[in-house]
């Protein structure tokens, strides 16, 4: 029984922690999302050398071949820093392809994901902005050996960012016409535009698609058996997202901690008051009790065991709720410091308002887990 | 990570179901001889103070073990593992780490046996969460210690044969944890009086106690004379992990699911109920983030790193799970929810009225949730005592 990491994972750890502090302190963080592209380019290729962005692809296409649960490690690791970085969109394009895709499939498509030279993403949610099966409005219509696709995706991770998109689309009117299709950036009708969001460490946008004709190769595995492999990705895109929360809540409330050492009011350091220690506190509880939720649910996503639906929702659910709150009581905390661009407090509570609704916030995660225990 | 048990341990896993299935058979009633034979044969198998040395009579199990004895007995609502409940949760590992040959040899056998019962004497009335600025004095008069003063919140007091007790036998002191002094004392000595405390729920668990010139032998000292706070403490730190609370809190809730499910009102079943339902999906979350941090606690164990002030959080989450599981039992019930007795219109005789007043035996007993918050921020943050 070990319900914690191995010593490999925390060398990974340590050595990441360095990396990142070394090359993305937070002032370069700051001058990074400054940027037109909101990334990197050179740090993105040196993790990429450096084997973490292909940590938990194959390896017969390049990848390291590790578990999402290493992955955690550098995800907590990511969001202790605020790192900005396409990681996470295209860990999850990649494992669609690896999932559902044919083996010719992923000799196409997976080289390029794993050693970062391409940057993929998911593209679920719509106008109706649902995470249901009905949600899914883009169509794509069969013609000859092709699809044609018509729609319109929005809060799109990393969209600007993309090379290719992993896109949930439909042929007709029930779950079981659902497909996902891997669409160019460079296909002819496929534009692209980022969102003003409070996150400038995250970018969402809109993916759209105006009789874009991709071949029927592109669809991944059957056409129509997109829905159970669309869950399971939105399952796994909750997972990751509040495993980078670990840490950057962490991180916020490690902040806030020293801030409440080093400020003296009333002749005393703030922390010494209960009134100031004691949100301190609560903040501990709901970051270890995610990170505890989510630790499970990567683990039963690695495994692919029974609950792991169960588990994702829980740990998202208790997340959504748990990472705002904190970011708020972060900010109010340092009081008027706090408010001021300055202050990096605010970046994690900006993160956390990125983390909340990203798939799905509490109130749908909550109404899973009712639905997953029988009410 | 690694869910996964050694063989050693899943052989062990099923001698423990294989115990349960011969003597505890799927939906037998659990008659007077049923619980005296239980107790009889768990007690045979060392499953009593299993966690105990084998020299003292425990079981000498290993702490994955242990897990998976409270675990399997949990998941069967199987009876408590003996009946002298404080003797095996805190004064026997007490005493056999601070006792003598003698004291061992004494009531170590009585606890696993479960003799009697043994009551505690720690809170006063102007040292609750405070315990340390304890003042029940004691003085010595040759081989005896004299014992005046007041104890209270002790539970079941009325029931017990022995107290374990903390006195003051040093009043100039440095630190107020010096001085203080653990005694093991007989509830009849003369000057003793019990006096039961009726709690809100109407009912009399604790009791406060009044000591008037009450003598002790000093061979019924625990520890040396001004290192009683010690020996409390070092056993209270042996608290475990909080297994059986989690599938207690399982058994509370799918109880809350089941109400939600057959309570109506307004023609709409409380179970559809948007609001009712996150608060259940809630409740449900928290007990799973206990059970995964309990899990997360254990294997610090298992590496060997001691447990330290991190079991607070699980604390936290069962005073707030104890308390709110009560409030959305009664919030499904509407009108009905304050009664107490009765049938119809009352819901299964008042029962969960009576549960929504019960928290604070839990809640408040073994240190407050603010008292909770300031050991996290203080010895895990790393904050300034105030």
């Amino acid at each position: 029984m070990n319900f914690g990491f191995t010593e490999e994972q925390e060398l990974l750890r340590a050595e990441l922690r360095k990396f990142l502090d070394q090359n993305a302190p937070m002032e370069r963080v700051r001058e990074i999302v400054e940027t037109e592209s909101g990334t990197d380019p050179s740090l993105w290729n040196r993790m990429a050398e450096l084997g973490w962005v292909g940590l938990c692809m194959p390896e017969e296409h390049g990848g390291v071949g590790l578990d999402l649960e290493t992955l955690m490690v550098v995800l907590e690791e990511t969001g202790r820093s605020l790192f900005p970085s396409p990681l996470i969109s295209t860990v999850i394009a990649a494992k669609a392809i690896e999932r559902f895709a044919t083996s010719e499939q992923q000799a196409r498509w997976l080289p390029g994901l794993a050693d970062g030279s391409k940057i993929g993403t998911f593209a679920f949610l719509e106008r109706s902005d649902s995470l249901a099966a009905d949600g899914v409005e883009t169509f794509a219509k069969p013609d000859g050996d092709e699809f044609v696709l018509s729609g319109e995706k929005l809060f799109v991770t990393d969209v600007t960012a993309a090379d290719l998109f992993v896109v949930a689309v439909r042929s007709g009117s029930d779950a079981e016409s659902l497909s996902l299709v891997v669409v160019d950036r460079q296909a002819k009708g496929v534009s692209v535009e980022t969102f003003d969001g409070m996150d400038l460490t995250k970018r969402v946008g809109r993916l759209r698609l105006e009789d874009v004709h991709v071949p029927a190769d592109f669809v991944l595995g059957k056409p129509g058996a997109g829905w159970p492999a669309a869950q399971w990705l939105l399952d796994l895109g909750a997972a990751l997202v509040t495993a980078e929360a670990v840490g950057a809540a962490e991180a916020a409330l490690e902040i806030t901690t020293s801030f409440a050492k080093e400020r003296i009011q009333f002749d005393e350091q703030i922390g010494k008051f209960q009134g100031v220690k004691h949100p301190l506190a609560e903040i501990y509880v709901d970051v270890e009790s995610f990170r505890s939720l989510v630790y499970y649910a990567i683990w039963a996503l690695d495994q692919d065991a029974e609950d792991s639906a169960l588990a994702v929702s829980r740990a998202k659910a208790y997340c959504a709720d748990a990472f705002p709150a904190a970011g708020i009581m972060g900010v109010q905390l340092h009081g008027g410091v706090g408010y001021t661009w300055e202050y990096d407090i605010q970046l994690y509570l900006k993160r956390s308002k990125w983390v909340r609704p990203i798939f799905g916030d509490a109130d749908y995660h909550y109404e899973r887990i009712a639905r997953l225990g029988d009410l | 990570m690694d869910f996964q048990l050694s063989e050693k341990e899943e052989a062990f896993r099923d001698e423990v179901r294989a115990f349960i299935d011969e003597n505890l058979p799927e939906g037998a009633e659990r008659t007077p001889k049923l619980l005296v034979d239980w107790t009889r044969k768990v007690r045979e198998k060392r499953w009593v103070g299993f966690s105990w040395p084998t020299e003292v009579g425990g079981g000498g199990g290993s702490i994955m073990e242990q897990v998976i004895l409270k675990d399997e007995m949990a998941k069967r609502k199987a009876p408590a593992l003996g009946t002298c409940f404080m003797g095996l949760a805190w004064v026997g590992p007490s005493i056999i780490q601070y006792g003598t040959e003698e004291q061992k040899q004494k009531y170590v056998p009585d606890i696993l046996d479960g003799k009697y019962q043994w009551c505690t004497g720690y809170s006063e009335p102007d040292s609750g969460s405070d315990l340390a600025s304890l003042k029940c004095r004691c003085e010595r008069e040759g081989d005896e210690y004299v014992v005046n003063g007041q104890k209270i919140w002790t539970s079941i007091a009325m029931w017990s044969k022995m107290i374990i007790l903390l006195v003051r036998t040093e009043t100039k002191v440095k630190a107020k944890h010096d001085g203080i002094t653990c005694l093991l004392v007989e509830m009849d000595t003369p000057g003793i009086e019990v006096r039961p405390i009726k709690n809100m729920g109407g009912g009399s668990m604790f009791a406060e106690i009044f000591f008037d010139n009450v003598r002790v032998p000093v061979e019924n000292r625990l520890g040396e004379e001004g290192e009683g706070w010690q020996v409390t403490i070092s056993a209270l730190a042996s608290e475990r992990s909080s297994i059986a609370e989690v599938h207690g809190l399982i058994r509370k809730i799918e109880d809350v699911k089941n109400l939600a499910q057959r309570t109506t009102r307004g023609g709409r079943v409380m179970s559809d109920d948007p609001g009712i339902r996150r608060r259940i999906a809630q409740a449900e979350t928290k007990i799973e983030a206990m059970r995964l941090n309990g899990m997360r606690f254990l294997t610090k164990q298992l590496k060997g790193e001691p447990l330290g002030s991190e079991t607070s959080i699980n604390k936290l989450h069962r005073a707030d799970l104890e308390i709110g599981l009560g409030e959305l039992a009664l919030e499904i019930l509407g009108s009905s929810s304050s009664l107490m007795t009765g049938d119809e219109p009352v819901v299964d005789g008042g029962a969960w009225a009576k549960y929504s007043l019960g928290w604070p035996e839990v809640v408040i007993g073994g240190g407050t949730p603010n008292i909770q918050k300031n050991i996290i921020a203080e010895r895990i943050l790393g904050l300034p005592k105030d």
